[in-house]
This record gives C-alpha cells, sequence and structure tokens, in this order.
C-alpha cells in the first residue's frame, strides 16, 4: 500500500531506445495488455516500477511498526490476535512486493539495503507515533481506508506481476480496514474517556492520512509517464477526494468530528477540505517527522541483528549440498 | 566473506484435491526444506492450500516472449483442431 | 475497585486449565515480541503464525477455565487480571527472547514437550480438554518442526551461530524440568483419566531432542538441576515486566469493553 506520495516515473527516455519497439510496447499499454517480466519493456519503465514497488514494498515493513508497537499491549486477547494477525498481513505484503520487483531484476537484498541506507523511501504515515489503542482502530480505519483507495485501482497496473501481487494484497486487506473501525465503534460507544482517546487520535491522523495521496495534481510533476504507462489510473486528488468522500460519513456513524472546521460538502455532495499542510509532508519526507529515526533505527537493528542467522542458514544449505554432492559421487 | 544473497523460490499450491498446482508467488529461503515451511507460512495463512511444490526459480526455463510469433502463432491457424470446426447436423443433438 | 486482581477458585481442574492457558499465552505474547523483528521477513511471518496458534489455545483453555470455575471469570479477566503470584506458567516460556537462538532453543524444548503432551491428551475423559488437544496437537507437531530445522541450522551452520546455539541451550535447561512436575491435584486429575502423567512423556522427550539436538552437531547439559516455581506463581523477574505491559490497558482503563 500507500505508495501514491512517492510516485515519480523517471522521464521518458524513447529517444534513447529503439523506436519501434518502444512504440509497440505503448501499443499493448494502451490495448490493455499486461506486460511480463521479460517482455521487453523501455529503461526508464523499469526503473520507474522497481522504484514503486520496492517503495510499496518498504512501506509495509517500516509499516509494521506503528502498529506493531500495540500487538504487546492490546487491551483483550480477541484484539490481540487480530492486531498480530494483521501486523503479520502486512509484512507478507511486503514480501509479495519485494517478490514482484524483483521480477524486474534487482534483488531483495539489493531493495533493503538501499531503504537501510536512507536512499528509498516509504510512506510518509509511518513516522507518526502510534500514542494509544485508538491509534490503532484510526490506523485501520484510516491509513488503510486510504491504501485500499490506492491499491484497488493498482490491480489493474499494466505490469502483470504487480497487479497480481495488488490482488492478493486486497483481498487479504478487506478485514483490515473494518477490524479499525470496528475498534472505533466500539470506543465511541464506551466511556467518554474512550471517545475522548478516539477523537484525539483522529485530529492526529487526519490530515497525516490525506497527505499519503501524495502533493496535489497541480504540484505533481511525474505523473504523466505514470498514466501514461498505465500505472497510476487516477490522480493524487482524484483519490484523495474519494477517500473523503467516504471517509465522512464514517465519521459522522461514529459521532467524530473531523479536524477541520473549513471543510463543507458542496452540490455535488463533494466534501471540500482545507488547505493541507505541504510543508509537514515535506519535511517528514525528508527524514524529519517524529519518528523517522526510530524506524530506520529498528529495521537497521532487525536487519543487523538477523545478519548471524542469515549466514548460518546459509552456511547450512552450502553444507548440505556439498554432503548430497560427495553422498551422489559414492 | 559476504553472505550469498538468500535464494529465490517459486511457489505452486494445490487448493483443493482434483485441482493442479497454480503459482502463487515466490519466497526467499536458504535450502529447500525452508523454503517448504516458509511457503506454508506465507501462501497459506487463509487455508489456501493442500500441497505445496517450491522450486528454485533458477530452475525455470522460460520461453522468449520475443518468440512469441514463432513459438505460439503456427497453433493459431489449426482451427480443425477445435470441435466448432466440424458442423454436425442439429437433428442429431449433442455430441 | 476494578483495577484489583480476581480472585480464582482454584480448584484441581481449573488449576490445570490456568496452568496450560498460562503456558501458551505466555510464550505466544514471548513471540509476538518478534513481529517486526525477525531475522528475515519470512521468519516474521513463521513466528507470527505459532504467536497465532498459541495465543488461540491460550484463549480456549481460559474459557475452559473460566466455565469449570463457573464464576463471572472469563478469558480476558483470567488474562489480564491476575498479578505475577496468580500465574501459573513455566518458567521456560517466560524467558525472554533474547537471541533468535535463545527463542529457537526455547521453542525446541516447549514444543517437543507439547507435540507428545498434545497428542496423549486427545484421549483426555474431559471433551472439552480432548476436543483443545486435537486442535493443538497438529499446531504444536509444526511448532517442533519449525524450531528443528531451525536448530538444525543454528547448530551445524557457523562458529557463531553453533556458539549462540549451544550457549541457549545451556542457558534454558534448566527450566525443563517443570513441564514434567506433577502435584497431588494434578495426580487426581491422572487418575481420573483427564489429564495424562506428563513425567511417562519425558523418556520420548528426551529421544527427539537427542536426535536434533544430534544432528545440530551441539549437546544437552549434563546437569540436571532443575528451577521449579512457576506452576505455584513464584517466577522469575522477567515475567512481571511481561504482565505490566500485557495489562497496562486493562490496568490503566478499568472495566472498560475494548
Amino acid at each position: 500500500m500507500y505508495t501514491q506520495a512517492l510516485n515519480t516515473a523517471e522521464t521518458d527516455d524513447r529517444g534513447l531506445e529503439d523506436v519501434a519497439k518502444a512504440a509497440q510496447f505503448q501499443a499493448r499499454i494502451d490495448a490493455e495488455e499486461r506486460i511480463e517480466p521479460n517482455d521487453w519493456m523501455p529503461a526508464a519503465y523499469r526503473k520507474t516500477l522497481t522504484r514503486q514497488i520496492s517503495q510499496h514494498a518498504h512501506s509495509e515493513i517500516v509499516g509494521m511498526l506503528p502498529e506493531g508497537n500495540w500487538i504487546t499491549r492490546a487491551p483483550t486477547l480477541r484484539r490481540k490476535a487480530a492486531l498480530l494477525a494483521k501486523v503479520q498481513d502486512e509484512c507478507g505484503h511486503g514480501l509479495y512486493l519485494y517478490a514482484a520487483a524483483e521480477t524486474l531484476g534487482a534483488s531483495r537484498e539489493e531493495l533493503v539495503d538501499a531503504m537501510l541506507a536512507g536512499k528509498a523511501k516509504y510512506s510518509s504515515i509511518f513516522n507518526y507515533p502510534t500514542l494509544t489503542w485508538a491509534d490503532i482502530g484510526t490506523i485501520g480505519w484510516l491509513v488503510d481506508g486510504a491504501a485500499i483507495m490506492n491499491q484497488i485501482p493498482l490491480c489493474r497496473c499494466s505490469y502483470g506481476p504487480y497487479a497480481r501481487a495488488m490482488i492478493r494484497v486486497c483481498k487479504e486487506e478487506s478485514f483490515h480496514q473494518r477490524q479499525g473501525y470496528e475498534i472505533m465503534v466500539t470506543l465511541c460507544r464506551g466511556s467518554d474517556e474512550q471517545k475522548a482517546m478516539a477523537q484525539d487520535a483522529l485530529n492526529r491522523w487526519w490530515w497525516p492520512v490525506l497527505m499519503m495521496f501524495g502533493p496535489p495534481d497541480a504540484a505533481s510533476q511525474h505523473s504523466d509517464a505514470s498514466t501514461k504507462w498505465k500505472i497510476k489510473r487516477f490522480s493524487n486528488d482524484e483519490l484523495r477526494q474519494k477517500f473523503v468522500d467516504a471517509t465522512v460519513p464514517q465519521a459522522q456513524y461514529l459521532g467524530l468530528t473531523i479536524p477541520d472546521p473549513g471543510m463543507t460538502q458542496d452540490a455535488d455532495g463533494h466534501w471540500r477540505y482545507s488547505e493541507i499542510d505541504w510543508t509537514e509532508f515535506k519535511q517528514v519526507l525528508a527524514g524529519n517527522g517524529p519518528c523517522n529515526r526510530d524506524r530506520m533505527a529498528a529495521r537497521r537493528k532487525a536487519h543487523g541483528e538477523g545478519a548471524w542467522v542469515r549466514e548460518a542458514a546459509a552456511a547450512y544449505a552450502a553444507k548440505r549440498a556439498r554432503r548430497q554432492t560427495a553422498q551422489a559421487a559414492e | 566473506m559476504a553472505t550469498p544473497n538468500t535464494p529465490l523460490w517459486e511457489v505452486f499450491i494445490r487448493s483443493r484435491n482434483g485441482l493442479a498446482h497454480k503459482h502463487v508467488g515466490s519466497l526467499h529461503a536458504s535450502d529447500a526444506t525452508m523454503a517448504l515451511q516458509a511457503a506454508r507460512d506465507i501462501y497459506t495463512r487463509r487455508g489456501e492450500g493442500l500441497s505445496i511444490w517450491v522450486v528454485p526459480s533458477t530452475a525455470i526455463t522460460a520461453s522468449d516472449p520475443a518468440e512469441k510469433g514463432m513459438m505460439f502463432e503456427p497453433a493459431e491457424s489449426k482451427i480443425y483442431r477445435h470441435p466448432t470446426f466440424y458442423e454436425v447436423p442439429d437433428e442429431v443433438g449433442h455430441m | 475497585m476494578a483495577t484489583a486482581n480476581i480472585q480464582v477458585s482454584e480448584t484441581p481442574l481449573v488449576l490445570y486449565a490456568l496452568r496450560r492457558a498460562d503456558d501458551a499465552l505466555i510464550l505466544g505474547h514471548r513471540l509476538s515480541e518478534w513481529c517486526g523483528h525477525a531475522p528475515m521477513l519470512e521468519e516474521d511471518m513463521a513466528l507470527s503464525n505459532i504467536a497465532l496458534d498459541l495465543i488461540g489455545q491460550a484463549r480456549e483453555l481460559y474459557t475452559f477455565a473460566a466455565r469449570t470455575e463457573g464464576k463471572d471469570n472469563d478469558e480476558d479477566k483470567l488474562a489480564y487480571l491476575r498479578d505475577v503470584r496468580q500465574y501459573r506458567n513455566v518458567l521456560l516460556v517466560e524467558q525472554p527472547n533474547g537471541d533468535f537462538a535463545q527463542t529457537m532453543v526455547r521453542q525446541l524444548f516447549y514444543s517437543a514437550f507439547a507435540d507428545l503432551y498434545w497428542r496423549a491428551m486427545v484421549n483426555s475423559g474431559d471433551t472439552t480438554l480432548a476436543a483443545i488437544a486435537a486442535r493443538s496437537e497438529k499446531e504444536s507437531a509444526y511448532h517442533l518442526r519449525h524450531a528443528s530445522e531451525w536448530i538444525i541450522r543454528l547448530g551445524d551452520g557457523t562458529d557463531e551461530s553453533h556458539a549462540r546455539a549451544q550457549n541457549a541451550i545451556e542457558h534454558l535447561w534448566a527450566f525443563t524440568g517443570e513441564m514434567f512436575a506433577v502435584d497431588d491435584g494434578e495426580r487426581a486429575l491422572i487418575h481420573a483419566g483427564i489429564a495424562i502423567d506428563p513425567g511417562t512423556l519425558r523418556g520420548r522427550w528426551l529421544t527427539t531432542l537427542s536426535e536434533i539436538i544430534g544432528e545440530a552437531t551441539l549437546q544437552l547439559p549434563q546437569n540436571d538441576w532443575m528451577q521449579q516455581g512457576g506452576r505455584s506463581g513464584r517466577h522469575s523477574e522477567h515475567l512481571g515486566h511481561l504482565l505490566s505491559e500485557l495489562q497496562s490497558m486493562q490496568r490503566t482503563f478499568p472495566g472498560l469493553a475494548w
């Protein structure tokens, strides 16, 4: 999930490629054909997709951390099991996505190294802290809600392995948003303190969630190629508006107030939200969000402390292969 | 010594008896036993499978999409291989 | 006040179920601490699956304990409103995750027991326990397979992994005896055909373990001094910290629905 904010397509390099091949490729895209790993593709298409899919994968993996922060503190055993299953799903999604990116020729190790070196981005949303249990409800409801808006069109993305990964992700993720909303319903039907906790979480997450869809269309320079290649089918603002329109009635049902006093409903029924603070977005993407350093530190620690385990597994595999060869020779 | 990249495996799952194994995705594992375990943990969490195959990705030999014309188009003209090519009078009924 | 600990009437059967439930919950909780931090993504998936199995077992066993007790306790009250001295799990499962080798050795010691235990409990005279056993034995069998494969790789992998695995074995060995201990209450349940005598499993447990440890080129300690106390609520210092985290919501916001 969560790639929209990071979409930046490579500029077209058609001039450097075989013009006829490029034209043929575009014709296939226009005819809604899926591109498969061994097919010829423009280098810029490959590069754009590798970056987008791997950033999407990094987001899933880093996204395990804010929610994982509450697995050991979930308030009931039922919630604990559901949250653990959900965070585990995110790991699975990261894994599917790394595999999709690998079909383009990069190894998972390279992709992960780029992330750990701070060279690859992940969604800005995961650089915010989860302070209370209501944050877990809010993330499921809003962050997963936003992710679903973004991911459903990606199921029809022109690159086959990415589209297939997205289909699997969307299927599995259908419980995530419901899980979150159910937490919110329970809080909002609970004590004053619980309701206040829910409102506080909505207040803190609302604007960062709107930022997940990426810069406004007017300021987004790189969408053209992605749109032409049918990696991206809706603009940032279109998806953001769709999300807001879907979410407002859900907040009303909960009796919660969206922290945007200037929000109004227009004649067509669309909820018009106020200006988003893009300075904050840029700062968070640049590494200055409240949790960027903690997230990176946690991933580096897991990777670093896992090194000897991966080495052991590799060493054993090599020994086993040698033994099998020796046995076969006898 | 740098640790080599963990090998990539392709995972195939039979979802029900009577169906063929179908490609579901890939994963990384150091050897076949671990790949099989990981496939179970990753791809059958919702009861998707009754049987799993794992195959080293490097063991797959794929046809070249650039040879699609030579490889597959000759079959398209052999319409006499399909039942609808032949006319059977309606009175004869289903055949 | 509602934050106070609940009281549980620990009849032999209630206590019996609580002990097994606490084993499963505490170990499940420990494994869930790995989620997001495992040595590779594939292992995040595996450890979470095992944690989910164990938490599921705990829930069924708590529900059974609560129903057997017949008061107004339930799975959550039993999990969240008992203090460290009321917890009945073996010391082994509350030991910190440590490095991956320590987690895997703990898994091996426990699942090699749980595998035999649940297989035997399928024949329990109590139909609920027998049903829980029927599900749990399949889960435990897989947990044992998973831990065994890792122990073999860690033991027979690199010098470092071998040393770490051997170190974990030495460290955790003294906590294994408690799994086979029986008190008078349990003896009565064993006599009644509701429980099985874990002492009878020790020989096979040791055989399984020796095979795996041997294949891993590791060694079991000769020392047979065993720590005891978890079953009667005399725990290591680690459990209190685990519970303060596990129970923080219920303790901070008493009596609310979540």
